[in-house]
């Protein structure tokens, strides 16, 4: 089995002007390693949603690419306040973002769900206190 | 649709791309304020309306490889924005009109909606 080619990514949690600055690397580097487009802009929403999560409601935290000869892996890792209820976060128009971030046009309550609908494998894991991991993947080959 | 086209239809000013303006076709947009939606709808290609003008919409069209931006309600952005859009050649306008009027006017000019998926 060979082995992933593999890069993370520091999200910092007070700027917002930044995010989207992971995601954008994120994109290149699978555009540099020739992934196909619509499969490069699945990955790019999902980081992008991923990264804006982690900077609104994380505090910041890490993000993790993995390409594999089968798929494409995101990792988001926050050690934030957690999610009470997944169900509801998972609700499409469930929000909490605070108000700055819906005045910039965000916050809307569709960026789990978006991240779910642009994964082929899906997983939110959160324990209130501790933190929130989610974790994406993109198959590159359809089985 | 060329972008040349389209800037004359808007009665647009150019902010980036002046010089990639017959070079680019577009023949859909997608017309909001609400970027959340932008990327749980906006199809790969489309041109972006909207009036708002923070660096994040920028980023937004970035993700989805968004054509260009037109900024409608003659809503100005950024410098930092337009640095970025130069890096990757991503043509910037703003129009004075109203988001509907440019929508409107697209429309009739031959632009078509792309359906959305829910799936």
């Amino acid at each position: 089995m060979s082995s992933p080619y593999v890069e993370s990514y520091a999200v910092d949690g007070t700027e917002l002007v930044s995010i989207g600055e992971a995601s954008t690397k994120i994109k290149s580097v699978l555009k540099m390693l020739g992934i196909p487009s619509d499969l490069i802009r699945r990955a790019a929403v999902v980081a992008y949603e991923a990264e804006m999560n982690l900077v609104i409601h994380g505090g910041g935290g890490e993000m993790e690419l993995e390409v594999w000869p089968e798929c494409i892996k995101i990792s988001a890792v926050d050690t934030g306040p957690g999610i009470p209820d997944i169900g509801k976060a998972m609700t499409e128009g469930f929000s909490t973002a605070p108000e700055k971030i819906r005045e910039m046009g965000f916050g809307a309550g569709m960026g789990l769900p978006n991240i779910k609908r642009n994964s082929d494998g899906f997983e939110l894991l959160s324990e209130v206190g501790k933190g929130t991991t989610l974790r994406s993947e993109i198959l590159l080959q359809k089985t | 649709m060329k972008l040349s086209k389209i800037r004359e239809i808007l009665q647009a000013e150019v902010l980036v791309g002046e010089g990639l303006l017959d070079s680019i076709e577009v023949d859909a947009g997608y017309a909001s304020d609400l970027m959340s939606d932008v990327l749980a709808f906006a199809s790969p290609g489309v041109l972006l309306l909207t009036g708002l003008t923070n660096i994040q919409i920028f980023r937004t069209a970035q993700m989805l490889d968004l054509q260009t931006i037109i900024f409608v309600r003659g809503k100005m952005p950024g410098e930092d924005l337009l640095q970025l859009a130069r890096e990757v050649e991503m043509p910037i306008l703003v129009s004075a009109m109203s988001m509907f009027e440019a929508a409107g006017r697209l429309y009739t000019g031959g632009l078509s909606p792309r359906a959305i998926s829910r799936n």
